[in-house]
């Protein structure tokens, strides 16, 4: 085997964004056969490089990009894809109305001149490089039919179908259960013993240490370094991309009071959860943790009264309620930001400003029930202030903002409903660490009024250091209930992977 | 795909087959060859244009500006073979292909270049194409066709004898427009270019990346609809034996509507030239049986609305369903 050859080499990266400096002088080098991750915080180049190395971006003068020894200032799609350079990007580019053969096989139809479809050859591409890789996946399955971790093999596939030597992969694992994950590994793996090098790009750090041969960390455009991955850990890592060393403590507060706020009773829904039993007091964090699958978002969604549940009760302040809309969850007092805010928590081509009040319409109305324009700008500069939203102006559509900013958005619409009970799932996906703080310091100070807080997390570090106690929910049930005092990252990291 | 007949075809199929037994028990005249060649050919038209716009739906798009197009074609084709008195059935098949063929280009063009949604733009050229040949010909008829033309109406692939003596058969135009569907099917099936029609349909942005020139499809897409407007204005100007440029304007939501019943969907992606066969179909089997049965017109327009909406509610749901569950999978 070829140890230590190197596939692709380049050097002195640097890409001006119209004054802006993406990339200063990055050099990068990828090994035949090798996992090479890329991290490095939002803004840090990562998605600039990855550009740079497909040829959809073009350098500035002085890069040279060495790829099978032949020396180039840059590249063009064209010429990454004929090297063999592939991306599989995080909305995968299938076709989920084709079947997993023709979306296999799809370079077929842009080869030059080719007039009629040999079905025969599609799928006898197709059924090789799924052999290939012991994937038993049925290529005549219509594409969209399948989970989406599949799809997400299909796509590889595809780029090994068509002669990728190096498979760019965008944050694979972000909607990736465990199980999926171990299997996606395992296809990487298998890719190394054909010597295909895989640039892996990711925000969880523990993955990437599982998986890496080598991590390339980028900070603020400038490389940082390579390194093995025996000489990493996750707080070292975490240091090279941020540049602090963030030490993690706990700075909960004891409880104020034993008021219970939430009361949730047995409540199962067929295939999603069963038997759920749990308080919530006033002011108390609850962190609830647990493998992607375990049926989290759908328990939070039965109580925001968004997804019906088939039997149990929820009591809210010492009476059972009936939520069986948002609406009503919302007219409770219980509030839920969702996981994608993309898709679920804010309208990007709007305004900051009406991102903010879209919750809060009854509070800006003047005296005839129209809105008035004055509380309106002074209740959202008043939010922006409050929450530290970086925003150019407050008619600035929210498509312009940092993901964590995006974030803060949303937790200010809602936080500003004055919740009793405020539902975080997955809040920080997604964001850096920097942002990462900052929003729970937030939670932290909510905490301290009053509000009760459900924190749905994937990070045992996150719930450890920010909930009074912590629920671990697998497969549908709450299995164990730990306090952040006697129970450690790594122990409660087993505890989810077992 | 190895499949030769999909689900969404399987049901219509069966109730089509329900609705026909229903209106022979109803009136046993039904199921008569007579009737069903009758049928066939009087619904030729609806037929040919619903395949040129299944292929359209399929890559995302929609037109519905054809009815226009097949008018403005049938039109100037009317002007040349009657006033030069062109003795030739060719020239009239082929006269208004070209025509049809460079206004879908218009649209294409625009949809291409515009980037706004292909509903705006073909109701724009529905109204533009439609307006200018009225500003033109003021609505005038054409009746006096050559011999050639008018005989051709009365082919038959083969002829029958009732027992009232009346002959009776398959149209030419039955037949033509079996042998377009049969052509739209090997395109979309057996050629890149429908491959890519699909492709485009299921997700531009994929399409886009892979390399695909999405114009090209858009092109092809505009110009087949083009092409059998043309062809299908040749056929009704053939089966009424005149020219009126307001006969084919207004039918543009029941060529939709048989699409999309045929299993097209109007999110693009999907949809079959046999489903689109079968949406005529059962669209002219309703018609012809509540006819059959001396329901008032304007029942019948209830009753083919409301199995429109039935149907265009099925294939939303089944989307809906579609994207339900790749959410719940991209969820914890």
């Amino acid at each position: 085997m070829g140890e230590n050859v190197v596939f692709l080499s380049a050097k002195s990266v640097s890409k001006n964004y119209g004054g802006v400096l993406a990339l200063k002088g990055v050099d990068i080098e990828i090994r035949k056969g090798e996992v090479h991750s890329l991290v490095g915080e939002n803004g840090s180049g990562k998605s600039t490089l990855v550009k740079i190395l497909t040829g959809v971006v073009q350098p500035e003068p002085g890069a040279e990009i060495i790829v099978n020894g032949i020396l180039r200032s840059a590249l063009s799609p064209l010429e990454a894809f004929r090297l063999g350079i592939h991306v599989v990007h995080q909305d995968l580019s299938l076709f989920p109305n084709a079947t997993v053969a023709e979306n296999i096989a799809i370079h077929e139809y842009t080869e030059k001149g080719k007039l009629l479809v040999n079905w025969p050859e599609i799928y006898s591409i197709a059924e090789l490089s799924l052999r290939e890789f012991n994937l038993d996946i049925d290529p005549d399955m219509e594409l969209g039919k399948l989970p989406l971790a599949d799809q997400q093999l299909v796509a590889i596939c595809r780029a090994l179908a068509s002669d990728a030597k190096l498979i760019i992969l965008d944050e694979p694992t972000s909607s990736l259960t465990r199980r999926e994950v171990d299997r996606l590994f395992s296809l990487i793996e298998s890719l190394k013993k054909s010597n295909i090098s895989t640039l892996f790009i990711s925000h969880r750090l523990g993955e990437v240490l599982e998986i890496s041969d080598r991590v390339t960390v980028l900070r603020d455009g400038n490389k940082i370094g390579t390194f093995e991955r025996k000489t990493l850990d996750k707080n070292e890592l975490t240091y090279l991309m941020t540049g602090k060393r963030i030490v993690q403590e706990s700075r909960m507060l004891p409880l104020q009071s034993q008021e219970i706020v939430l009361a949730v009773k047995n409540l199962s829904k067929e295939g999603e959860f069963s038997d759920i039993s749990f308080t919530l007091r006033k002011g108390e964090i609850l962190g609830i943790i647990g493998p992607r699958g375990a049926g989290r978002t759908e328990l939070a969604l039965s109580i925001f009264g968004m997804n019906k549940y088939d039997s149990g009760e929820i009591i809210f302040k010492g009476s059972r309620v009936n939520i069986s809309s948002n609406r009503d969850a919302i007219a409770l007092g219980i509030a839920y930001v969702p996981e994608n805010r993309l898709l679920q928590g804010i309208v990007l081509p709007q305004s900051v400003m009406y991102n903010i009040v879209i919750t809060n319409f009854k509070k800006i109305l003047g005296r005839v029930g129209l809105v008035n324009r004055k509380v309106l700008r002074s209740f959202v500069e008043g939010a922006i202030r409050l929450f530290d939203i970086k925003v150019s102006e407050i008619g600035a559509a929210a498509r312009t903002l940092s993901g964590g900013n995006q974030q803060k958005v949303v937790l200010a619409k809602w936080i500003l409903t004055s919740p009793e009970v405020l539902i975080l799932d997955g809040p920080t996906i997604g964001i850096d660490v920097a942002a990462k703080e900052s929003i729970f310091n937030l939670v932290q100070e909510l905490s301290a009024k009053g509000v009760s807080i459900i924190l749905i997390s994937d990070e045992p570090s996150e719930v450890i250091y920010n909930s009074h106690r912590i629920l671990l929910m697998k497969n549908g049930k709450l299995v164990s209930e730990y306090l952040p005092e006697e129970i450690s990252e790594e122990e409660l990291e087993t505890k989810i992977k077992e | 795909m190895k499949r030769i007949i999909s689900r969404q075809e399987a049901y219509l199929l069966l109730i089509l087959i329900t609705f026909a037994a229903f209106l022979t028990f109803m009136n046993p005249k039904f199921l008569t060859l007579e009737n069903i060649f009758d049928m066939l050919r009087n619904n030729t038209f609806l037929g040919v244009v619903a395949l040129g716009e299944l292929v359209v739906l399929i890559s995302g798009g929609i037109d519905v500006s054809f009815t226009a197009i097949a008018t403005v074609a049938q039109y100037i084709m009317g002007v040349i073979i009657s006033s030069y008195y062109l003795n030739s059935v060719l020239a009239a098949f082929l006269i208004p292909i070209p025509i049809g063929i460079a206004l879908g280009a218009i649209n294409a063009a625009l949809i291409y270049y515009t980037r706004l949604h292909p509903v705006i733009i073909t109701i724009s050229n529905l109204n533009v194409f439609y307006g200018l040949l009225i500003f033109f010909t003021h609505g005038k008829w054409i009746y006096n066709f050559p011999p050639a033309f008018r005989n051709f109406a009365g082919i038959r692939v083969f002829t029958l004898v009732n027992d009232r003596g009346v002959p009776y058969g398959l149209s030419i135009f039955t037949l033509m427009w079996i042998l377009l569907a049969l052509l739209t099917w090997f395109i979309l099936r057996y050629l890149t270019i429908g491959r890519k029609i699909y492709a485009v349909g299921g997700n531009i942005e994929s399409a886009r990346r892979v390399g695909f020139d999405i114009f090209r499809v858009q092109l092809f897409v505009y110009c087949y609809m083009g092409a059998l407007a043309g062809i299908a204005s040749f056929i009704q100007a053939e089966l009424s034996q005149m020219i009126q440029p307001n006969a084919i304007v207004g039918h543009e939501l029941d060529v939709l509507a048989a699409a999309i019943l045929g299993g097209a969907s109007i999110f693009g992606g999907s949809g079959s030239a046999l489903g689109a066969v079968l949406g005529v179909l059962l669209i002219a089997i309703i018609k012809n049986g509540l006819i059959l049965m001396k329901i008032s017109a304007y029942w019948q327009q209830v009753f083919v609305g409301i199995v429109i909406a039935i149907a265009a509610g099925i294939t939303a749901y089944q989307y809906q369903l579609r994207r339900k569950r790749s959410r719940r999978d991209a969820k914890g």
